[in-house]
């Protein structure tokens, strides 16, 4: 169901800014989230703040080794675009490989990012769930075998959707961040934010703040994979989702960043895998004890418990992948 | 009455029967018939207009005045309601009509409570908003094992228990079989609930053209039943009510009666005075329009070393929600000495059940083929070898050995799950079976043929399609007949305003339609050839009609081409109408039909992939060879689905639906989809005069055990529940390795 409001025709990013700090508005950019929601119930926003006729903000560019790809690029120009194979393949895999072609035509790097959870609790009008003011997590106790298997004390157990969050998490991206006068430059990490810190959002910004564009250090020369498996082959999320990058320096690996998708209410991070892999040599051998690592703090429900022998083999074959070179 | 003699059966396999038909009646097809039209290749008649948007559903029909409706449905699996106040809604911009529901105790979430028509859809959809019901929260049960538990929450008060019990059945001596068995196996298999998920969701536009007269664009089944349904609801006479289906999106037999939201809309068109558009969403779809119910199927069989079932004892349950019917076809396909089975209906707190593609068959031989399959494994004999031994039909033992040779079956694993590494690959089969010759309902099926002196044909009959291509294959019929290429042919369906037609329930609409529109055929012909004897100077039973031209077959030279032919009638039109004459005896009743399936499996991540799947289907006679096979992909696709992904999953602790949409209710795609190779098998079967037995539904009830039994050859996993998901697949290689399950 939606209900009435005003399309709202920003002048420039700082006059977007302004209108989305205004009650009931909301900002639209590729709108597949937004209508989404809309439709459910979820949101009733009076006021839409159509971000597409922004200038600028759809471009993509290289500079002093630095990919930058603006907010409003689309998926399917992700997945394309020949400078983002070549400085981040990851990125391009993810985005290539998320939802339907219809979808990665409209929707946007940022909208990706900024997507709400999948969560079927969050997204059906009748669950009146913590993330949506409710107080209590009906996955906990309920159905929830695409849940998540870390941040096990909630207080709730999405897993974060976005397929260009993970593999921007891997590579050690940048969100740059347009508070209504000037940019901020967020580390990915510290972008997302666990239920902990606000159950009813899944990343810092404020409001009347918008992603302007991603950066990301150039990848080119490192190894890097992005593995996920699906129930179907397409128009599915991932049940899990590996992303990993790493330098190769005397034959060793270092500056590992590995990344689970659909693990955790945010890409989440494998600290402990990432430091017993620094000068190692990937093999066999290393690439499972790193994911036996990876899953040891596992925690998982009642009926995901599923997601930590696939992570385990993912993980492995991800690094083995990316050592051995294979397409991501 | 007359005696014919037909020849009947499958090569090698003919037999000589003598049939006494009625007058009028046209020579039935037999194996020496020659077919030019009948059985050809011939694409959809109406697949121009689908693909290109001409054809217009029901969800597409827009008439002047139109309001928009749309369902307030109960949120809680059980609830009485106290009371519900519609003032607010009532006064609610563009809002011209609201009603409620009749049955003021609901019992599963989803369930319609109130409907509200308006000037556009959003306006009707937030004035249910509006709607303040007052609910009184009962105690439910959404959980088939714990709705069986004594003392479980009871979904009807005035029954004992939510268990609704079948009287056992028993044939032979079950302790003798298995004191006969040189292996028993003892196995339980569970299916899951299936949601129909029609692509056009259920719903209709109906326009009051008069305070006693109804026109109704509906998505449905059965134009008829729909039109006798509303006549009766609203009373008025049949003649008063027109029911319009000229095209619709799928039923898979959910759209055969008239829903109690349709008739809401109807309700709100007669008090607002305006025609009122109702399609569900899809929300709505999933939660009350029907479901295949679930199954838990407890088993025990055994069979002698030398492969033949000496005892089959099957225990079954399953909840249909509020509906019933949750009974399996199980024993199935094949004929065992010694039987002995039980079943119960157990009543939830959920959507009703109601026919799916095959009621029954898909869970039942789910079942009927993992055990057979684990008997052969067993026994160390050949699968498709162990089905032989069991099987007495002799088209279903043709059909092993086309099958056998197309999938490749030596190809198959000598032993299950072996081989290094974590993909394997393997192939599994299972049988089919479904039966409609047109017997049961088809009795008064009529079907009209008009020539006009302009030489255009119009073949009439009011059935729908619902969606196997009945259209197509009414036209081939009669061209067929007419000597005349089927483009020349006008086909009218879909309509109560021309002949009664079936509903299409039961794979009955072709077995039901074929013969009547041969034998309209052959009336309008002859009527056409005593008109055109005559001038041929010869008798109307020496000619014959064949490609545009009536010829007298014993002096070719006599010939007339159609449209000067027809010239003859001056201004009167042929006007035939033949009634559906009764079945003869015939050789084969029963369709058969054999799938093999080959898959790969990743052991470590439990991803099962469809590589291949390889049917063998007979149908009597093939109508059109196309659209025969697109109902055989069709079936598999679907079969896939089922076997691997649809799930319609109800949160334990609410009762709620928590999938009720095409994203988490899993559907397999095109990326999902195998190489589906359709083999029709023809088979000359009598029983009526077309030789036509009912494809819509055999070829979705082996799908999943096929799949299931590949991979078993693949892995050596045994899944004995469906959806065969990474999880359950993961589960069952760590319980065989000895970890936890």
């Amino acid at each position: 169901m939606t209900t009435p409001f005003t399309y709202l025709e920003p002048a420039g990013l700082a006059d977007a800014s302004r209108l989305a700090r205004q009650e009931g508005a909301m900002l639209k950019a590729g709108g597949i989230d937004l209508l989404d929601e809309m439709k459910e119930g979820l949101v009733a926003p009076e006021k839409v703040v159509r971000l597409s006729a922004l200038k600028g903000m759809d471009r993509i560019e290289v500079k002093n080794g630095k990919l930058r790809i603006g907010a409003l690029v689309t998926l399917a120009t992700v997945a394309a675009h020949k400078q983002v194979r070549e400085h981040a393949r990851i990125l391009a895999a993810a985005a290539g490989q998320a939802a339907t072609p219809q979808i990665r035509n409209a929707a946007t790097v940022g909208g990706n990012l900024c997507q709400r959870p999948r969560c079927w609790y969050y997204r059906h009008e009748d669950f009146p769930c913590r993330k949506k003011g409710g107080d209590q997590c009906f996955a906990e106790t309920g159905e929830n075998r695409y849940h998540a298997i870390f941040a096990a004390d909630g207080p709730c157990h999405i897993v974060h959707p976005s397929a260009l969050g993970t593999a921007l998490a891997a590579l050690g991206g940048q969100i740059l961040v347009f508070d209504g006068q000037k940019s901020r430059s967020v580390a990915v990490e510290q972008f997302f934010a666990l239920p902990s810190v606000d159950v009813t959002r899944e990343n810092v910004l404020q409001p009347g703040e918008i992603i302007e564009a991603v950066e990301i250090p150039s990848a080119k020369g490192k190894k890097s994979a992005y593995h996920k498996q699906r129930e179907r082959l397409a128009a599915d999320w991932p049940l899990a989702e590996v992303a990993v990058v790493y330098e190769v320096k005397n034959g060793a690996a270092d500056g590992v960043r590995l990344v689970l998708g659909h693990a955790a209410p945010i890409p989440w991070r494998c600290p402990t895998a990432e430091s017993y892999l620094s000068g190692k040599k990937i093999d066999a051998g290393a690439a499972a004890e790193a994911a036996r690592l990876a899953m040891a703090a596992a925690a998982p429900l009642a009926q995901n418990e599923y997601k930590v022998p696939l992570f385990t083999v993912l993980i492995a074959r991800a690094l083995m992948a990316a050592e051995k070179g294979e397409p991501a | 009455m007359s005696e014919v003699k037909l020849k009947l059966g499958i090569p090698g396999k003919y037999e000589e029967r003598v049939v006494t038909l009625p007058e009028g009646e046209p020579k039935p097809y037999d194996a020496d018939s020659k077919l030019s039209v009948v059985g050809s290749r011939h694409p959809r008649l109406d697949g121009f207009a689908k693909v290109t948007g001409q054809a217009k559903y029901a969800h597409d029909i827009r008439l002047p005045d139109m309001l928009y409706a749309a369902l307030l449905s109960c949120p809680h699996p059980h609830a009485r309601v106290k009371s519900l106040d519609t003032s607010a809604a009532e006064n609610m911009p563009g809002v011209k009509a609201v009603v409620a529901a009749a049955d003021q105790h609901v019992r599963f979430a989803g369930q319609y409570v109130a409907a509200v028509a308006a000037e556009t859809l959003e306006q009707a959809e937030r004035a249910c908003r509006a709607i303040k019901v007052d609910y009184e929260p009962l105690p439910f049960v959404v959980d088939l094992e714990e709705a069986r538990q004594p003392g479980a929450p009871k979904v009807f008060d005035n029954r004992d228990s939510n268990v609704r019990a079948a009287d056992p059945t028993e044939r032979g001596n079950l302790a003798e079989g298995f004191a006969a068995a040189d292996a028993v196996v003892e196995a339980t298999y569970k299916t899951q609930v299936q949601t129909h998920a029609c692509m056009e969701t259920h719903g209709l536009v109906a326009h009051w053209e008069a305070p006693d007269k109804l026109k109704v664009w509906s998505s449905t089944q059965g134009t008829f039943a729909a039109r006798d349904n509303l006549a009766r609801r609203f009373e008025l006479g049949a003649e008063n009510v027109e029911v319009i289906t000229e095209y619709m999106g799928g039923g898979f037999g959910s759209k055969l009666g008239l829903r109690d939201f349709e008739s809401a809309a109807v309700e709100l068109a007669r008090k607002a005075g305006r025609p009122v558009h109702l399609m569900v969403d899809r929300k709505f779809e999933h939660l009350s329009t029907g479901n295949r119910p679930n199954s838990v199927q407890v088993m025990k069989a055994g069979c002698t070393k030398d492969g033949k079932v000496t005892a089959w004892q099957v225990d079954s349950y399953g909840t249909s929600g509020i509906g019933g019917g949750a009974g399996v076809a199980n024993p199935s396909v094949y004929d065992f000495p010694a039987v002995r089975k039980t079943s119960a209906d157990v009543y939830t707190n959920a959507g009703p059940g109601c026919p799916m593609r095959a009621p029954g068959h898909p869970q039942g031989i789910f079942a009927v083929e993992s055990m057979m399959d684990e008997l052969a494994y067993k026994i160390g004999m050949d699968p498709v070898e162990f089905r032989r031994k069991n099987n007495s039909h002799p088209i279903r033992d043709a059909e092993f050995e086309l099958g056998m040779k197309a999938i490749g079956w030596e190809r198959r694993n000598q032993t299950p799950g072996a081989g290094p590494g974590p993909l394997h690959r393997g192939i599994g089969v299972a049988s089919g079976r479904w039966s409609n010759v047109g017997e049961r309902r088809n009795s008064r099926i009529q079907v009209r043929v008009a020539i006009h002196p302009d030489g255009g044909v119009e073949v009439e009959n009011g059935a729908q399609d619902l969606g196997t291509g009945t259209r197509t294959i009414v036209g081939l019929l009669a061209a067929e007949e007419l000597g005349l290429p089927v483009e020349a042919l006008t086909v009218k369906i879909g309509h109560t305003s021309y002949p009664y037609g079936p509903a299409s329930g039961g794979s009955s609409t072709a077995p039901g339609l074929a013969p009547t529109v041969r034998k309209a055929a052959l009336l309008a012909r002859r009527r056409l050839f005593e008109v055109v004897a005559p001038a041929l100077q010869a008798q109307p039973e020496q000619l014959e009609c064949r490609d545009g031209k009536i010829t007298v077959v014993s002096d070719p030279g006599k010939t007339m081409d159609w449209k000067r032919a027809c010239g003859l009638l001056g201004t009167t039109p042929i006007n035939e109408l033949a009634t559906r004459s009764d079945n003869f005896d015939g050789w084969q009743a029963e369709a058969a039909g054999v799938q093999f399936a080959e898959v790969e499996v990743d052991v470590e991540t439990g991803r099962v992939r469809v590589l291949k799947v390889v049917v063998v289907q007979d149908c009597g006679t093939v109508l059109d060879r196309l659209t025969a096979e697109s109902q055989v992909i069709g079936a598999v696709i679907q079969g896939i689905s089922y076997a691997l992904l649809e799930d319609r999953i109800l949160d334990r602790t609410t009762g709620v639906m928590v999938n009720p949409n095409l994203e988490q209710y899993k559907i397999a795609g095109s990326w999902d989809m195998p190489e589906i190779e359709a083999i029709m098998y023809d088979a000359a079967i009598g029983y009526n005069n077309a030789g036509v037995n009912g494809l819509g539904e055999p070829p979705v009830t082996p799908t999943a055990a096929a799949i299931a039994n590949a991979v078993y050859n693949a892995a050596g996993l045994r899944m004995r529940e469906l959806p065969i998901t990474p999880w359950r697949v993961l589960a069952a290689d760590a319980a065989r390795r000895g970890g936890r399950s």
